[in-house]
């Protein structure tokens, strides 16, 4: 593999380079290959700078910030001094019970998102994808419309559809004697699961139609010979063929979980139960920037990072398992 | 056999407790009229479902045209007064057009980190692909893993870095985080590999072209959907950005339309008047994207599908 490259461009090869594998390197001489090795240069290296000094240095800054503690002399006149603190703002994140919570509640809204949105998904797509739909277009162009709104702004939109005076929903509600309060302490959570399912079901619901429509219909029309009704077809020949899409869409999604930040942040300014900390990007944010301590939010960053990474991992070998049976 | 008993309830739990009313469960019928029932139950679950994901924007939209009083006074879904054209012209003259500023810097934040980032990804990509290099498939697993790194993880020691650089409250500390898009080298690699058969550029060298050449002039043309796909997903993801801003600014005029509302809506306690405004505001950053995404359909369809059965 290496061979084009380690080999010096200077010595000039008495006869045209042997035909390789791959066709872009059997013309030309060493002068062409050295064009290529330049090309590779000027074509890679602009990305992994940019990769390198916002995302490879930003984490072993962290790794290095969360190592120390800031000590604050005196009445902090003379300013915050760093001090060695090994593992104690790992200790200080792993012991802190807002932190914890932030990963239960993560857990929580996990459990009902993911479940609802997912599933929602690939039932919406596999009823577009039925014979029986009509207005398939219009359906699509409905579904994914909200993805079209910065998340901000979607929070912000059902922040004003969660509140009493300006919400239809809670008249809607009121009129059938249904009382629901979208800012309690137990309703907030579905408040925010209802904000990311808004936002992506649409989405994934697009991504598993795609992956249907590619689905042989000889495929299909065998298993209607073979007497297969509808949502048989649907459950054991549609469904297993886009597993992969499924898996991808379920990784992302817990990429995307753990990290919730915008529509918690939005609903906690009127859900007064909900603390300033209850996602653990929020603990973050508010270790960082309300509290000033930076090395527990290091810590506590790392700590996520590495939770996402397990979830990953997770998933996929999940994924990878489901795939195989 | 029970086909529509079964799908129909799932839904139901996008939304707990307001969909069970509308719940068209139709019990096992004979098979003659299965098919006419089970159609108006698949079509109104759709219905339904689609009725969920319009009425926010509708309601924004008839909102946006109410003054204050009548935001609170009025039916939410009925019309008041007709206000949307003085609203507007509110939300562009409040605080010396500011708002005006915050579309601008999201036009900057979006359009240009999209298009240069999308630049990047596509190069880097097509590299992967067509060039055989020490250490490749390495180098490749470490975009793999920048793809599932959480951003908002990196985005505190970002803000520490930045400061030190004195970067913060600077057009900088938002644009270059948004240029880097490990997806989108990931996703250039699969369309280069898709798009751009080897034969088509050994043509362009055998003719002389050099491998810039070949690049931006056979390679990037042949690339134009997998560029417009990528350029989508960098786009949206710029514009979703809120808890990058959020950090790096602190002076408002540097705001993009997302942070500005934001801030807006935690005054709507001391300042009341400023309800009408966050929500008109909302409806203009909302609405050219949605035109936008209408007009792009072919693109983020064929895109998502690329980005998502390989």
């Amino acid at each position: 593999m290496a061979a084009p490259l380690t080999r010096p461009a200077e010595t000039p090869p008495p006869r045209p380079a042997p035909l390789t594998k791959r066709p872009a390197r059997a013309t030309g001489g060493p002068g062409a290959r050295r064009g290529q090795r330049r090309a590779v240069a000027l074509f890679t290296v602009p990305f992994f700078a940019l990769f390198t000094a916002v995302t490879v240095l930003p984490m072993l800054y962290a790794a290095w910030m969360s190592l120390f503690r800031e000590e604050s002399s005196g009445l902090g006149f003379g300013g915050a001094e760093r001090v060695f603190a090994g593992f104690g703002n790992f200790t200080e994140a792993l012991g802190n019970e807002a932190f914890l919570r932030s990963f239960g509640h993560i857990a929580f809204y996990c459990a009902l998102y993911i479940p609802a949105m997912v599933g929602g998904a690939l039932i919406l797509a596999l009823l577009v994808d039925s014979a029986m739909a009509r207005a398939r277009r219009f359906f699509q162009i409905a579904y994914f419309l909200p993805h079209a709104v910065p998340g901000l702004i979607a929070s912000l939109i059902w922040l004003y559809l969660y509140t009493p005076g300006l919400s239809p929903i809670i008249d809607v509600l009121d009129a059938f004697g249904a009382h629901w309060n979208f800012f309690g302490q137990d309703e907030a959570i579905y408040s925010v699961v209802n904000i990311s399912a808004w936002q992506w079901t649409g989405y994934n619901m697009i991504i598993f139609y795609a992956g249907l429509q590619a689905v042989p219909r000889e495929v299909l029309e065998a298993a209607t010979v073979d007497g297969s009704g509808a949502l048989r077809t649907a459950l054991q020949v549609k469904v297993p063929m886009i597993r992969p899409t499924v898996v991808l869409t379920l990784l992302f999604t817990c990429v995307g979980a753990i990290q919730l930040f915008d529509a918690p942040k939005l609903v906690q300014l009127r859900a007064n139960t909900m603390g300033e900390d209850w996602s653990p990007t929020m603990f973050i944010y508010t270790a960082a920037f309300k509290g000033h301590d930076y090395g527990l939010a290091a810590a506590s960053s790392l700590i996520l990072a590495l939770v996402a990474g397990l979830l990953s991992f997770v998933v996929t070998k999940l994924g990878n398992r489901w795939k195989a049976s | 056999m029970s086909t529509q008993t079964a799908t129909p309830d799932a839904p139901a739990a996008h939304e707990p407790g307001t969909r069970a009313a509308h719940r068209p469960s139709p019990p096992r019928r004979p098979r003659r009229t299965q098919g006419l029932t089970s159609k108006v139950a698949v079509n109104a679950v759709l219905a339904v479902v689609a009725v969920y994901t319009l009425m926010p924007l509708t309601w924004l939209f008839i909102a946006a045209t109410k003054n204050y009083r009548d935001l609170f006074a009025t039916n939410p879904f009925s019309l008041g007064d007709f206000h949307l054209l003085s609203n507007l012209e509110a939300l562009f003259a409040y605080n010396d057009g500011l708002y005006g500023r915050w579309l601008l810097n999201s036009l900057l934040y979006t359009l240009v980190a999209a298009v240069l980032s999308t630049l990047v990804s596509v190069a880097c990509g097509y590299a992967f692909d067509k060039y055989a290099f020490r250490g490749k498939e390495k180098l490749f697993g470490v975009v793999l893993v920048g793809v599932l790194i959480p951003s908002t993880v990196v985005q505190l020691p970002l803000y520490l870095m930045a400061s030190q650089l004195g970067l913060v409250d600077t057009y900088w500390a938002v644009l270059i985080p948004s240029l880097v898009n490990p997806f989108g080298v990931y996703l250039a690699r699969v369309f280069s590999e898709g798009y751009v058969p080897g034969e088509v550029l050994e043509a362009a060298r055998v003719d002389g072209a050099g491998e810039i050449r070949t690049f931006t002039e056979v390679a990037l043309p042949m690339l134009a959907p997998g560029f417009v796909t990528i350029f989508l997903f960098s786009f949206t993801a710029n514009w979703n950005n809120f808890y990058g801003a959020l950090m790096m600014l602190n002076d408002e005029r540097l705001y993009p339309v997302n942070l500005g509302l934001f801030m807006w809506n935690q005054n709507v306690y001391q300042q009341p008047e400023l309800y009408p405004l966050v929500i008109i505001g909302s409806l203009v950053a909302v609405v050219p994207l949605i035109v936008a995404f209408l007009c792009l359909q072919r693109f983020w369809r064929s895109g998502l599908t690329a980005g998502a059965v390989k």
